[in-house]
C-alpha cells in the first residue's frame, strides 16, 4: 500500500501549497518546531536520570560495581531517543503512514518472538527478548506506538471501493470499529498471553482514547465498553486465562490477596513517598531507597525516589511536567489540520495520561499495581525509545500543522 | 466541508476538550493524593519508615577484670573461638537436626542428649542447662573450641545446617599461682526476663545475650564491671545490610575491680586447706575409730584492722571454667550434689560450724563486762547439775587456774561453770522479765547470728541460740516434734535403731518443753557448742575485732573500683559495723590470753617455730562435738606487731579432728606466707601491699614478675647458736 502524501485526502485537508511555498514550508519547520513538548519530554527525562541513579547506585547486585551505571544508560537512552525523535518528527506523513504497518508487523512479530524460547522472563513477565551485550527489548512497548499508528491509519484508510461520499470519508463506520478492534486486539491478546497485563491496558487505553477522539458515537462507544466489561468478567469464567493470570487480576482488584507480592510493594512505596513530607530527605538520602525496600525502584516504582527523596515539591514539579507534556500534545492534536496527525496525537497523550496516572497511582495506592512504567522517567530502553518515538510523531504532526500552537495548553 | 464532516470535527475538538480537563483532573487527583499522604499523614510514615529501616546494633562493652592486691588478674577476657547453633535452621532439618547434633557430639566429645540440652529453651518445667535466651539468637554450644573443631564445621557446611564457627569474648580465669578462688569470684550466665525488664525500667541496654554476675564477686560489683553497651542506630536495607550510622554511643568499657585477695596467700590459703583435709584424713577418730571424715572445711584470711579478705577458700571446690559457656547437665549435678560434697556452696562464708572453744572469746569478754575477774577458777575435770554431767575435752583437769591459763588450756568446766552461773542469775528455767543473757549477747555484738555483710551473695547468717529463739522455734516446732515424739522415727528404725530411739527421745522431750532454755543449753553455749553455729567468716571477724582493738569490721574483698582508664572510680573504704562493747582492759587481756595460747597453750605446737619475738602470734583452737559426727576442727590463729598489719586466719574442718593438731599447722603456714616467714625473712608489716596496683591510663596493667608457682622456701638452716 503506497499513497501519495500529496494527493491524499486524509492528508490533504489544508489549503493547496502554492507554487514556491514548498521551499518556505521546509524553512519554516525550525521555526514551527514546538519545543515545549520535547522539552517536557527531556526534562522528564533528566529528572528520571537522577531518580534512576538514587535508586540505584546502592544496588551492587544491579550495577556490577559502578554506581554510575544506569544514570549512563539512561541518559545513553535519552540521547538514542532524542535520535529517534528527530528521525520520526522529520519524517513526510506518507513515510509514516507507509512505515505504520511495517512496524505494527514487526511487533507483532516481536511480540511472538517473546513467546518463543527467545523469550526471557523478568519479575514475572514474560516480555523481554535478550539480545545479548546487556541489551534486550521489549516490543510490547514499541506495540504501543505501532497500535497508535496502525490505529491511525486504518481510521483514516480510505475504502479502496470508490465512489463514496465525502460524508463517510473520516466518519467511525463499524467496519472502522472492527477493522480497529482487529489491529488493537491481536497485540493486545499475545500482550495478554506473556503475560503483560499493564502493557495491555496501556494498548486498550490509547485504543479507547483513540476511537473517542476519533469521533465514534456515543452509542457505539457504550456497546464498546459493554462488550470489553463482558469479556474481562466472563474470561476468568471460560477459563481462558491461566489460574495464575487470573490469580494477577484478583490481586489487581484487592492487594490483600497477595500480601507478601503487589501488597508489600505498595505498602513500601507508601512508606517511601509518605515519609518524604513536603521537602523531601534530599536527593539519595531517602532511608527507604537506600535500604531497597522497594522494589522495581529504577523502573515502575521510580516515582517513590521522587516522593522520598524530593518530597510533595519534588513529586509535584515531576506531575507538573507531565501536564506540560500531555496538555501540549493535546493542543499539537487540536490545532492538527488532518484527522491522522489529531488521531496520533490522540492516542499518544491517551497512552502517556494513562501511564502517568495509573503508575503514580499505583505508587500513591489509589491505583492496582501494574507493571507499567512511568514514561520518561522509568528505567529502561524500549520505554524509553518508544516514547521518544511517540514524541517524534507528535512533533511530525506539528511540524505539518498549519494553524499556529497558542501557550501551553 | 460537508455538514457531517463539520459535525464530527466538532464533536472530535469537544472531546478534546474534555480530554483535557480529563488530564487536568486526573493529575490534581494524584497531586492532592500525594498532599494527603506527604502533608496530612507524613508524620505516620516518617514514624513508620523509621521503625522499617532503623535498627538498633549494641556493641556489648568489655567486661572489668578482677585483680588481686598487686593487679594480676583473677578474672579477665580471651577471645576464643565458639560454635553457635542457630535453632531454627537446626531444628528445620527433616530429622529436626538429630544428624547434625550427632555429628556435632562427636567433634566435640560429647554426646547429642548433651547438646540438644543446651540448645532447650528455658522454662519453669525445664531444668537446667537450658537456653535461657532468645530462641532467635543463636545459641553458643561449645566455647573455646579448638581451631580443628572449628574448621571441621566450617568446611563442612552443608553437614552442619545453622552451625557457625566464630571468635566469640569468653571470661577467663588466669589462676595465679593456680589458685583456684572459684567461690569468691563467682561466674556469669545470660540475662533473664526479670533483669531485662528491670534494666529496661532504668533506661539501660540489656540484651538477652547479655551475660550477667551470678554469683561471688561477678554479682556483687556487676553494675560495676558491666559496663555501658554501645548503642549504634543503623539504616539499614531490606535485608539488613547496614547503610548509614544514624546515632552512635560508643561502648563503655567495665571497671576492673581491684580485691583485697592477694593471689599467693590465696594459693598458700588453698593449698593449706587441702593440706589440713589430708592430715585430718591421715587420722583415726577416737569417737568412733575411724579416720576422719574431713567432708567439708574453709580457710578465712582478714586484715585485721581494715576487715579486708586477704584470702578465702572452701574444700571442696570446682574449677570455675565449668561455667564458661553454659554448664553442663553432668557437671551442674556434681556442683549441687550431696554426694559430691555440694561444692558449690563455698563453707567460709556460707557454711555453719560449732565454733568450739574459739567461742570462749565471747564468753570470756561477756564474763569480764559482766563483773567476772580475771583471778582463779576451778578447772574439773567434770561439772555436774540435776544428775547432768559436763566433763572436759579428754577429761582433763588443772585444779584452780587463772583466767588467762583456762583459756590458754582451753578449759571448758571453767567456763561450763559460768555459763551455768549467769543462767541462775537471769531466773533459770523461769527467766526474770529482761534475762541479760550476757554470753548470747556479747555473741551477737560480736557479730554471730547475723550476716557480717560481705561483698559477696548468699551468706549465711549462723545462730545463736538464746531464749527467745528457743521459744520462737518451739513455737514453729512442737506440732512436729510432739508427733514425732509418739510415731518415733520409723524410717530409721531399720537402719539405725539406736538414732532413731535417740531421735525420738529428744522430741518427746523437745514437745514437753523445748520452749525452755535449760541449764544443760547455757553450760555448753559457754564453750561454743549446742545450737549455736557461726561461718569461718564469722569467727575470722571476731578475733579481728579483738586483734585490732575492738572494732568490727563489716568484711570486704572488693578494695577499689578503677576505670578501664586506671583512674580510681570508687574506694572501697574500710567499713566499721560497730565498736565491740568492751573496755580496752577486756581487749588487752583477751589479746594477751591468745598469746599464751600459742606459745604456752593448746595452740603452741602449731607455733613452734614461729618468731614470737619479731612478730607476736596469738590463737585459739577449738575441737566442737557433734552429736553423730566427728569433731569440727577449729582455729583461728592471728599475728602482727601492734602497730604493723595483724592478720587472721580462721580454718574449720568439718569432721577434722582437733583444732590445733588438723588446723593449727595449716593456720600457722599462712600466717608465715602473710609475714615472709615461709621465705626466711619475717617482716613486722607483711609481704603484702599497701597501696593500690597502678593501673596505666591506657588500660595496660601493672607489669609482674609471672605468677605460676608459690615461691619455695629456702631450705631450713641450723639456728644459729644464742
Amino acid at each position: 500500500m503506497t499513497l501519495n502524501p500529496a494527493t491524499h485526502p486524509a492528508v490533504n485537508k489544508g489549503p493547496a501549497p502554492l507554487p514556491g511555498a514548498e521551499a518556505r514550508r521546509r524553512a519554516g519547520l525550525l521555526r514551527r518546531f514546538d519545543w515545549i513538548l520535547p522539552g517536557a519530554a527531556v526534562a522528564l527525562s533528566v529528572y528520571g536520570a537522577l531518580l534512576v541513579w538514587s535508586a540505584t547506585r546502592g544496588r551492587t547486585s544491579l550495577t556490577g560495581g559502578d554506581p554510575q551505571f544506569f544514570l549512563k544508560r539512561h541518559l545513553l537512552n535519552l540521547a538514542i531517543g532524542l535520535l529517534l525523535m528527530a528521525a520520526t518528527s522529520v519524517l513526510s506523513y506518507g513515510w509514516v503512514r507507509a512505515c505504520a504497518p511495517v512496524f505494527y508487523v514487526l511487533s507483532l512479530l516481536g511480540l511472538l518472538a517473546v513467546l518463543t524460547p527467545l523469550g526471557t522472563t523478568i519479575n514475572g513477565a514474560h516480555s523481554w527478548i535478550v539480545l545479548g551485550g546487556g541489551f534486550s527489548i521489549q516490543p510490547a512497548e514499541y506495540a504501543k506506538f505501532a497500535v497508535v499508528l496502525g490505529l491511525a491509519v486504518v481510521l483514516t484508510l480510505q475504502p479502496a471501493t470508490a465512489g463514496l461520499s465525502d460524508q463517510a470519508a473520516d466518519a467511525v463506520t463499524p467496519r472502522r470499529i472492527l477493522a480497529a478492534g482487529v489491529v488493537a486486539g491481536v497485540p493486545i491478546g499475545i500482550i495478554v498471553l506473556l503475560p503483560d497485563l499493564g502493557s495491555a491496558m496501556v494498548i486498550l487505553a490509547a485504543t479507547a482514547g483513540l476511537l473517542v477522539f476519533a469521533g465514534t458515537s456515543v452509542r457505539w462507544l457504550v456497546l464498546l465498553a459493554a462488550g470489553a466489561a463482558g469479556a474481562a468478567v466472563a474470561a476468568p469464567h471460560l477459563h481462558l486465562l491461566a489460574q495464575h493470570q487470573v490469580n494477577r487480576f484478583a490481586a489487581f482488584a484487592d492487594p490483600h490477596l497477595d500480601p507478601q507480592g503487589v501488597g508489600y510493594n505498595t505498602a513500601q512505596a507508601r512508606l517511601a513517598i509518605g515519609s518524604g513530607g513536603i521537602l523531601g530527605k534530599g536527593l539519595f538520602n531517602g532511608t527507604q531507597t537506600n535500604g531497597r525496600y522497594v522494589p522495581e525502584q529504577q523502573t515502575d516504582f521510580v516515582f517513590t525516589v521522587a516522593g522520598e527523596e524530593l518530597g510533595f515539591v519534588g513529586s509535584v514539579t515531576l506531575i507538573a511536567l507531565f501536564a506540560v507534556l500531555l496538555l501540549r500534545g493535546i493542543t499539537i492534536a487540536r490545532n492538527c489540520d488532518d484527522l491522522f496527525g489529531m488521531l496520533v496525537c490522540s492516542g499518544v497523550v491517551s497512552w502517556f495520561a494513562f501511564e502517568t496516572f495509573e503508575n503514580i497511582g499505583m505508587t500513591l495506592g489509589i491505583m492496582p499495581v501494574a507493571g507499567i512504567p512511568l514514561p520518561f522517567v522509568s528505567y529502561g530502553g524500549s520505554s524509553m525509545f518508544a516514547s521518544f518515538i511517540a514524541i517524534g510523531l507528535m512533533e511530525n504532526v506539528r511540524l505539518r500543522s498549519t494553524r499556529p500552537a497558542v501557550g501551553v495548553g | 466541508m460537508t455538514s457531517t464532516q463539520s459535525r464530527l470535527a466538532d464533536r472530535r475538538h469537544a472531546r478534546l476538550m474534555v480530554l483535557r480537563v480529563l488530564v487536568l483532573a486526573l493529575l490534581m487527583t494524584l497531586v492532592g493524593r500525594l498532599w494527603y499522604l506527604q502533608v496530612r499523614t507524613g508524620q505516620t510514615f516518617r514514624d513508620a519508615a523509621a521503625a522499617n529501616d532503623v535498627r538498633t546494633v549494641v556493641t556489648t562493652a568489655v567486661r572489668g577484670d578482677v585483680l588481686d592486691d598487686l593487679g594480676r588478674p583473677l578474672i579477665d577476657n580471651s577471645s576464643a573461638l565458639t560454635l553457635s547453633v542457630d535453632r531454627g535452621t537446626l531444628l528445620a532439618g527433616k530429622d529436626h537436626g538429630a544428624a547434625t547434633l550427632a555429628r556435632l557430639a562427636s567433634i566435640l566429645k560429647t554426646t547429642p542428649q548433651a547438646l540438644s540440652d543446651k540448645i532447650r529453651i528455658c522454662s519453669p518445667k525445664v531444668p537446667k542447662p537450658c537456653w535461657n535466651g532468645s530462641p532467635l539468637q543463636p545459641i553458643p554450644i561449645a566455647r573455646d573450641v579448638s581451631v580443628q573443631q572449628a574448621l571441621m564445621v566450617a568446611e563442612q557446611h552443608d553437614l552442619f545446617p545453622g552451625v557457625t564457627a566464630g571468635p566469640d569474648t569468653i571470661r577467663r580465669f588466669p589462676a595465679p599461682y593456680s589458685l583456684n578462688a572459684a567461690h569468691i569470684l563467682g561466674y556469669l550466665s545470660p540475662a533473664v526476663e526479670a533483669e531485662l525488664s528491670a534494666a529496661a525500667a532504668k533506661g539501660e541496654v540489656m540484651q538477652r545475650s547479655d551475660l550477667v554476675g551470678r554469683s561471688g564477686l561477678e554479682e556483687t560489683y556487676d553494675s560495676y564491671l558491666r559496663g555501658k553497651p554501645g548503642v549504634t542506630q543503623v539504616s539499614v536495607d531490606i535485608v539488613g545490610h547496614a547503610q548509614s550510622t544514624l546515632a552512635n554511643t560508643p561502648p563503655v568499657n567495665g571497671d576492673h575491680l581491684v580485691t583485697a585477695i592477694d593471689a599467693r596467700i590465696q594459693a598458700v590459703a588453698e593449698r593449706e586447706l587441702n593440706n589440713a583435709v589430708l592430715r585430718a584424713r591421715s587420722q583415726t577418730s577416737p569417737t568412733n575409730g575411724k579416720p576422719y571424715v574431713a567432708d567439708s572445711a574453709a580457710v578465712v584470711v582478714l586484715e585485721a584492722r581494715t576487715g579486708r579478705v586477704v584470702a578465702m577458700a572452701s574444700d571442696p571446690t570446682y574449677d570455675p571454667n565449668v561455667w564458661t559457656g553454659g554448664i553442663s547437665s553432668g557437671d551442674y549435678a556434681a556442683l549441687t550434689g550431696a554426694s559430691a560434697g555440694t561444692p558449690l556452696l563455698s563453707r567460709a562464708f556460707q557454711g555453719e560450724f560449732a565454733p568450739g572453744s574459739t567461742f570462749k572469746v565471747v564468753t570470756t569478754a561477756a564474763m569480764l563486762e559482766h563483773g567476772y575477774g580475771t583471778g582463779t577458777y576451778d578447772c574439773s575435770p567434770s561439772f555436774s547439775y540435776g544428775g547432768q554431767s559436763f566433763t572436759n575435752f579428754e577429761g582433763e583437769a588443772f585444779g584452780p587456774i587463772s583466767l588467762k591459763r583456762a583459756i590458754e588450756m582451753s578449759c571448758d568446766t571453767v567456763f561450763y561453770r559460768v555459763g551455768f552461773d549467769m543462767w541462775q542469775h537471769d531466773g533459770g528455767i523461769k527467766p526474770v522479765a529482761h534475762p541479760a543473757e550476757p554470753i548470747a549477747a556479747m555473741a551477737h555484738a560480736f557479730g554471730l547470728g547475723a550476716k557480717t555483710g560481705i561483698d559477696l551473695p548468699g551468706e549465711a547468717p549462723g545462730d545463736i541460740l538464746d531464749r527467745a529463739e528457743k521459744q520462737s522455734t518451739w513455737n514453729k516446732m512442737h506440732g512436729i516434734w510432739c508427733k514425732r515424739g509418739k510415731d518415733g522415727y520409723p524410717e530409721l528404725q531399720g537402719s539405725d535403731p539406736a538414732r532413731a530411739a535417740y531421735l525420738k527421745q529428744l522430741a518427746k522431750e523437745n514437745c514437753a518443753d523445748g520452749f525452755q532454755y535449760k541449764p544443760g543449753d547455757a553450760v555448753i553455749s559457754a564453750i561454743g557448742q549446742g545450737g549455736d553455729l557461726v561461718s569461718p567468716l564469722q569467727l575470722a571477724r571476731v578475733y579481728a575485732a579483738i586483734a585490732n582493738g575492738g572494732t568490727l569490721y563489716q568484711p570486704q574483698i572488693g578494695r577499689a573500683i578503677v576505670g578501664p582508664d586506671g583512674k580510681v572510680v570508687k574506694d572501697l573504704a574500710p567499713i566499721v559495723t560497730r565498736r565491740l562493747p568492751v573496755s580496752g582492759s577486756t581487749l588487752a587481756f583477751l589479746n594477751d590470753a591468745f598469746h599464751g595460747t600459742a606459745i604456752e597453750g593448746t595452740a603452741a605446737p602449731a607455733f613452734a617455730g614461729w618468731p614470737q619475738d619479731v612478730i607476736p602470734a596469738f590463737a585459739k583452737t577449738g575441737t566442737a562435738e557433734v552429736y553423730g559426727k566427728q569433731t569440727t576442727s577449729c582455729f583461728v590463729g592471728y599475728a602482727g606487731t601492734g602497730t604493723g598489719p595483724r592478720y587472721v586466719v580462721a580454718m574449720m574442718v568439718s569432721q577434722g579432728g582437733t583444732g590445733v593438731g588438723t588446723s593449727g599447722p595449716s593456720v600457722e603456714k599462712i600466717l608465715e606466707a602473710l609475714f615472709g616467714v615461709d621465705m626466711g625473712h619475717p617482716d613486722p608489716n607483711g609481704t603484702l601491699p599497701k597501696a593500690l596496683p597502678a593501673i596505666r591510663p591506657d588500660g595496660l596493667l601493672p607489669a609482674l614478675p609471672p605468677a605460676t608457682t608459690l615461691p619455695t622456701p629456702p631450705p631450713p638452716s641450723p639456728k644459729p647458736a644464742p
